[in-house]
C-alpha cells in the first residue's frame, strides 16, 4: 500500500488503540489524511469506525497512541473552526426543539472559536452563502423540525460549512434518508471536494453509493486492514471480497 | 384595592422584584425544559429551603445564606451526574430529600423559627423587604445577562451537544453557569412563590412558549412575556381579590399554558 505524501497532512493518527471497559475496539491504527483527500472509512459493524472518527475529533481519548491535527498534537489544537463534524444520527435531534434553519447555523457560527468573530451582517451573509451551497437558501426561516430528513442533513452540512472548515468529518450521514436524497447528498460532497478542495473523511456502510466520489479508502476491522488509494483498493482482494463475499460493507440498512 | 398599601411602596416593590424574577425565569426555563432539566428546579428548591433553615438557625441573612447553599448544591448535582454515573433525576432526588431532611431536622432542634420558615414553603412576595428587592432585581439582571451573553453557545449545546463539543469552547463551564444561574433564580423564586410552587415558575412559561413558537427567538420572547404576565398579573390579582400571590401566579401561568395549547391545536 502506498502512502505518498502529496499535500499537507491534515490528520495523522499514530498507533491508536482504544477499548470500551476492557473490550478492544481499535488496535494500533495508523492513518493519515491529506489536503484534498476524500477518504471513506469502511468496515463491518463494530469494527471501530465511529470510535476512530470520534478519536480524530477529540471526543474520545485514545488508550494508546496520538492524534495530530494540522501538524499540532490534538490536546494543543485550538483552531476548531477548521474542522466540520457531523455525527451519526445527527438528524435525530429533539423534535420539539423550536429552532429555524438560520438559527441552527447562526448558533454554531457565533459559538465556534475562531481568531476573528464575524459581525452581525457577516453572520447573515455566511448563513445565506452556506445555505446556497446546499440548495436551501429559500428555507432559512423554516422551523428545522418541519424539514425532511434529507433537507435536515443538508442544513447540518451548511452549518458545518458556515465556519469555512478545511476538513469535513461525517459519520454515516445518510442513515434513514431515502435513496435519491442520499445520491444528491454524496454528489454534493463530491462537488465540495473537487471544486472547493474540501478534505472529507466519511464513515460509511454503503461503499457502493460513495465509491465514485472517494479517492482514498481505509478499511477497518479493529485493525486497519487496508489504507490507500481507491483505485488500488478496487484491484485488491479486499474489494473482491466485498463484492462477492456477502459482507456487510456494500449495503447495509439498519 | 387598598390605596394606602400602594403608597407604602409594598405593591411597587413586589412588582419590581417579581418583574426581575420573571425575566430570569422566562429565559432560564426555556433551557431547563429543552435540556430535560426541569426537575433541577424542584431539587434545588429543597436545597434552597435547607439553606434558609440553616440561615435562620444561625441568625444569618437567610436569603444570602440560601443562595450560597443552593449554589453548592447545584454544583454537587452536576458532579453526581458526571462522576457517580447517576441519571440526572436520581442525583436530584438525592439532593432534594437530603435538603428537606436537613430543614426538618433544624426545625426540630430550633423550634422558634418554624413560622418564619413556613413563609418560604408558600412564598410571600407582599412581605418582601426593600433590601430583598435590590437583591432580587440585581441577581435577576445578572442571570439575564449571563444567558444573553452566552446565548449562541447555550443554544448550540442544547440543540446538538456532540457537535458543540467539537467547537473548541468549554461545555462544562456553561453547564456550571447554567446550573448556578438556576440556583440563584430558585432562591429568589422561593421568596416569591415558595418551595412548593417554584418549579412551576421556571417551567410553565417555557412550556407555554413551546406550544406556539416557531423559532428560538420567539420561544425566548414568548416565555419571558408569559412569565412577566403570570407574575405581575398574579401579584395584581392577589391585591385586588385578596388571594395568596403564589397561587394566583401559578394559576395564571397554567391558564396561559392551557390557552397556548388550545391555540396550537386550533391553528
Amino acid at each position: 500500500m502506498t502512502m505518498e505524501n502529496k499535500t499537507e497532512e491534515i490528520i495523522r493518527v499514530e498507533g491508536v488503540s482504544f477499548s470500551y471497559d476492557g473490550v478492544p475496539a481499535l488496535l494500533d491504527v495508523n492513518l493519515s489524511v491529506h489536503r484534498g483527500d476524500f477518504l471513506a472509512i469502511i468496515g463491518p459493524n463494530g469494527s471501530g469506525k465511529t470510535t476512530l472518527l470520534k478519536i480524530m475529533v477529540g471526543l474520545l481519548k485514545p488508550g494508546q497512541g496520538r492524534v495530530w491535527l494540522f501538524g499540532q498534537p490534538l490536546e494543543a489544537f485550538k483552531q476548531w473552526h477548521k474542522i466540520g463534524y457531523i455525527q451519526q444520527k445527527a438528524t435525530n435531534f429533539d423534535p420539539i426543539f423550536p429552532i429555524s434553519v438560520a438559527e441552527v447555523i447562526a448558533a454554531s457560527l457565533n459559538s465556534v472559536s475562531r481568531p476573528v468573530k464575524p459581525g452581525r451582517g457577516q453572520v447573515r451573509n455566511k448563513i445565506m452563502e452556506a445555505l446556497q451551497t446546499v440548495g436551501l437558501e429559500t428555507e432559512a426561516g423554516r422551523p428545522m423540525n418541519s424539514l425532511s430528513g434529507g433537507q435536515q442533513q443538508r442544513v447540518l452540512i451548511a452549518r458545518a460549512l458556515s465556519t469555512e472548515p478545511e476538513i469535513l468529518l461525517l459519520d454515516e450521514p445518510t442513515t434513514g434518508i431515502d435513496y435519491p436524497s442520499q445520491e444528491n447528498f454524496y454528489d454534493l460532497l463530491g462537488k465540495l471536494n473537487k471544486q472547493k478542495q474540501l478534505t472529507i473523511v466519511l464513515v460509511t456502510h454503503d461503499y457502493g453509493i460513495v465509491n465514485r466520489h472517494v479517492n482514498r479508502v481505509a478499511c477497518l476491522n479493529q485493525k486497519l486492514v487496508y489504507h490507500g488509494e481507491h483505485s488500488e483498493f478496487c484491484q485488491s482482494d479486499r474489494f473482491r471480497e466485498l463484492l462477492h463475499g456477502g459482507h456487510h460493507l456494500i449495503s447495509h440498512r439498519h | 384595592m387598598n390605596g394606602e398599601l400602594i403608597f407604602s411602596g409594598l405593591f411597587l416593590r413586589a412588582l419590581l422584584a417579581g418583574g426581575g424574577l420573571a425575566l430570569a425565569c422566562g429565559l432560564l426555563g426555556v433551557f431547563l425544559v429543552l435540556r430535560r432539566d426541569a426537575m433541577i428546579s424542584h431539587g434545588l428548591s429543597h436545597v434552597a429551603f435547607a439553606g434558609v433553615a440553616l440561615g435562620l438557625a444561625l441568625n444569618l441573612m437567610p436569603l444570602i445564606f440560601s443562595i450560597v447553599v443552593c449554589l453548592a448544591g447545584s454544583l454537587l448535582i452536576l458532579r453526581l451526574k458526571e462522576q457517580a454515573r447517576l441519571p440526572g433525576d436520581t442525583a436530584i432526588a438525592l439532593l432534594s430529600s437530603g435538603g428537606l431532611a436537613l430543614a426538618v431536622f433544624l426545625m426540630s432542634i430550633k423550634k422558634d423559627f418554624g413560622a418564619e420558615l413556613m413563609a418560604y414553603l408558600f412564598g410571600d412576595i407582599l412581605a418582601i423587604a426593600p433590601s430583598e428587592v435590590y437583591l432580587a432585581v440585581g441577581l435577576a439582571l445578572v442571570v439575564t445577562a449571563g444567558i444573553l451573553l452566552n446565548l449562541s453557545r447555550l443554544v448550540f449545546m442544547t440543540f446538538d451537544r456532540e457537535a458543540a463539543l467539537v467547537s473548541g469552547f468549554s461545555l462544562g463551564r456553561l453547564d456550571r453557569l447554567l446550573v448556578m444561574m438556576t440556583a440563584v433564580t430558585i432562591v429568589l423564586g422561593l421568596r416569591i412563590v415558595g418551595l412548593l410552587l417554584v418549579t412551576g415558575l421556571t417551567v410553565i412559561p417555557a412550556a407555554s412558549a413551546l406550544q406556539l413558537a416557531r423559532n428560538f427567538r420567539q420561544t425566548l420572547l414568548l416565555s419571558s412575556f408569559f412569565s412577566l404576565l403570570s407574575i405581575l398579573g398574579g401579584i395584581v390579582l392577589a391585591y385586588v381579590f385578596n388571594l395568596p400571590a403564589s397561587a394566583a401566579i401559578i394559576f395564571l401561568a397554567l391558564l396561559i399554558f392551557s390557552l397556548s395549547h388550545l391555540l396550537k391545536r386550533w391553528r
